[in-house]
């Protein structure tokens, strides 16, 4: 209770900080108009004025650059029993991003933190976002050190090169589509040459994804066989040492009159546990390479893309370890174009092929449901714009033929000014069996809505 | 000395461009007028920035804004090829997203996103001209340039003050429009006001100057209104800060600076 009423304190005094803060604040001026003969509440108010902008002024000649960031509250519910997790309600946030930056002898700061209370875990919680600082000390030569959110790579929603992590829980649950990304923990160089720019990114210490665990979403187990909960919730040994268990990211890029060929090359772990120690039982994440090469342009009259990567799984080369997740080769072709004025449509198809699979069928331990040699994937997307550009409704579909099934996002965006934005959506999940990719969270299909004010 | 006489002549036609220079009235056929009147609205100097207020009133009441710079480079002497970056700084939502556009006159032009939450370089599908800039009234092609060659060119009349120009689309189905007019001044070649007729021939969108401004010897249009008949709204474009022949280096239109904002450039010296 204490945590709870210390957590909204916390937050009005940072949302009041942070209106004081930042240079020309419309809440301000927009009720200033109001406040004109209004209640002596008011005008005690506007007393207090002075010394309240003489007050902001000293902080804010103290601060080197201004506070943005919103407040929101959102709230989602699932649309069907769930047999291992009790609660219907999927998500239940009010969430404060505060972000700061600055530049100090040429080189740029930035902050960016969030502050949420969870009611559906009964929890406050903060996730730093970005802590970084971004500076050339050469020429050719880009520094960013610190807590950073990384992303390359052609696809829409489809990651074969990207290997920095997901939060799927974020995206499954219907948090704001910037949740998908998690921040990492790097540094990153990037040198800009003659004839290629290139890429480097250091990881000290593994960074997974935020992966599902059975506490939020329910999950297909293989080792029990069934689906997983907030009972049996995963148990993950993690590399954690720090500069041996570390991660490496090459992009080799360039831009030729608007085409973007790029090669790509990771060193480190699966994302998500690719694996599961039979002894414990507690899931691992086996060593990764991933080398990959990618192509965007404009083609037709839209933008086309391909992109392909062989993940090398090097714990298991030869695809014997049936507790190990063999290699695989995954490819993509993307299209996407306008179809009519302010409609855009986009199509990917997407493989995965796994690697040895006589020798995975042979050594899969009796009872395990055995995954295809490879898993096709289609997806859809459709953008409208309308009322100037406040209402936006989108739709991205997952489907996959041969696992039999979908996953569909539907969400409609309202702009109601230039600070007050709603959202309503959805994450539905239909699956012939209970084992597959999308089909294992069907019971986690949810419905979400959302507020947001911007400041 | 003959060679000496050439020179001076060609930087006279060179500065005859400028706001200096005396109507020619009898001597301009409609396409040298259309051509000035487009170099003068896009295309002055090698590049150029300036800071972009956009006040957005809708038919049904209410406004927004929209806050940028804008960074420009020609690619040629011809009036053709360009790049544009555009950094957000209104509102909120759009803070800090950075947009570049590498447009070609003769191929669909290349577009990127920038989307610093996700870090995400976004390439968007060229889309029809006449979709609306940023949920404004102004449209892409209002912004960045109509293509000469879209349109059949008409001198209409000419008074003391302006050259009205007619201009009829080629390709009728492409537009949204049945023709449209333009009042270009005769000193600055500024199109000063322009009116749009829709395809009954009804007048329903038209854009006025509201206020000019010579920036290092270019007449430049500072603030400027579309009004949508039709809805009821307009916008209302304020430029601020505005300044040519800034020396931008062409590599400022590359990934590089859309992950990471070329502060130097977008401030100003």
């Amino acid at each position: 209770m204490m945590r709870k009423l210390a957590f909204g304190f916390l937050m009005l005094a940072s949302v009041w900080l942070a209106f004081y803060l930042s240079d020309g604040v419309a809440l301000g001026e927009e009720t200033s108009d109001v406040a004109e003969g209004t209640t002596s509440v008011m005008s005690v108010n506007r007393a207090l004025n002075p010394l309240r902008s003489a007050l902001a002024k000293k902080i804010r000649e103290n601060l080197p650059s201004e506070i943005h960031g919103f407040v929101e509250a959102r709230g989602g519910v699932r649309l069907k029993d769930n047999k291992t997790i009790s609660r219907t309600a999927t998500i239940g946030e009010s969430r404060l991003q505060l972000e700061t930056s600055w530049s100090l002898l040429g080189a740029q700061a930035k902050l960016k933190s969030d502050f949420y209370y969870d009611a559906v875990q009964e929890m406050a919680k903060g996730d730093l976002r970005e802590a970084n600082i971004a500076f050339s000390p050469l020429e050719f030569l880009d520094l960013k050190i610190g807590r950073q959110t990384l992303t390359w790579g052609t696809g829409d929603m489809l990651f074969i090169n990207d290997l920095f992590p997901k939060d799927w829980n974020s995206f499954f649950l219907g948090r704001d589509d910037e949740y998908l990304k998690a921040p990492s923990d790097a540094i990153k160089a990037s040198f800009f040459l003659n004839y290629f720019d290139l890429d480097a990114v250091y990881t000290p210490q593994f960074d997974p994804d935020r992966y599902i665990t059975g506490r939020r979403i329910s999950y297909w187990s293989d080792a029990l066989g069934r689906s997983a909960g907030e009972d049996d919730h995963l148990d993950a040994a993690l590399p954690d040492r720090w500069f041996r268990d570390d991660e490496i990211a090459l992009r080799l890029y360039k831009n030729i009159s608007g085409w973007e060929p790029a090669l790509y090359y990771y060193n480190g772990y699966w994302k998500s546990p690719g694996g599961m120690n039979p002894y414990t039982g507690s899931a691992t994440f086996p060593r990764l390479s991933v080398y990959g090469a990618s192509l965007r342009g404009n083609v037709l009259k839209g933008i086309g893309n391909i992109e392909a990567g062989y993940y090398e799984s090097k714990d298991d080369r030869r695809g014997k370890d049936p507790m190990i997740r063999n290699s695989e080769i995954r490819l993509l072709v993307g299209y996407e174009q306008e179809i009519a004025k302010d409609l855009t449509g986009a199509i990917q198809y997407y493989v995965e092929y796994m690697a040895d699979y006589d020798d995975y069928r042979r050594t899969l331990p009796e009872g395990i449901h055995a995954k295809d040699e490879d898993r096709h994937v289609v997806t859809l997307r459709l953008t409208k714009l309308m009322m100037n550009q406040n209402l936006r409704l989108s739709l991205f579909a997952y489907y996959s033929p041969t696992d039999a099934d979908v996953y569909i996002r539907p969400k409609v965006r309202y702009k109601f000014s230039d600070r007050w934005e709603g959202e309503i959506g959805g994450n539905i999940f239909i699956g012939k069996e209970e084992h597959t990719f999308f089909g294992q969270f069907e019971e986690n299909s949810n419905i979400y809505a959302s507020v947001r004010f911007n400041f | 000395m003959f060679c000496a006489a050439m020179i001076w002549f060609a930087a006279a036609m060179g500065a005859a461009q400028d706001v200096s220079a005396k109507p020619e009235e009898k001597t301009l056929s409609v396409d040298e007028i259309v051509k000035k009147a487009n170099h003068v609205s896009y295309y002055q100097g090698k590049d150029g920035r300036a800071n972009v207020d956009m006040t957005i009133t809708f038919g049904q009441g209410g406004t927004q804004s929209r806050g940028m710079t804008i960074l420009r480079l020609n690619e040629d002497e011809k009036d053709e090829a360009q790049k544009y970056y555009v950094y957000f700084d209104k509102p909120a939502d759009h803070r800090n997203m950075a947009f570049m556009v590498w447009k070609h006159v003769t191929k669909d032009d290349d577009r990127w996103l920038y989307l610093p939450a996700l870090d995400l370089v976004k390439r968007i599908a060229a889309s029809d001209k006449r979709t609306s800039f940023v949920g404004s009234d102004y449209l892409y092609e209002d912004v960045s340039g109509r293509s000469l060659a879209e349109d059949t060119h008409t001198l209409e009349s000419t008074d003391d003050k302006y050259y009205v120009v007619k201009n009829d689309p080629k390709d009728p189905k492409s537009v949204e429009f049945s023709s449209y007019k333009v009042w270009i001044d005769k000193a600055t070649f500024l199109p000063m006001k322009a009116e749009y007729l829709d395809k009954n021939g009804k007048l329903y969108r038209t854009m006025e100057v509201l206020e000019t401004g010579t920036f290092d010897g270019f007449a430049t249009a500072v603030k400027s209104k579309i009004s949508n008949l039709a809805t009821g709204g307009n916008t209302v474009m304020t430029f601020s800060n505005v300044k040519y022949n800034i020396g931008l280096p062409g590599d400022i239109f590359t990934e590089r600076y859309l992950r990471r904002a070329p502060q130097k450039w977008l401030k100003g010296n």
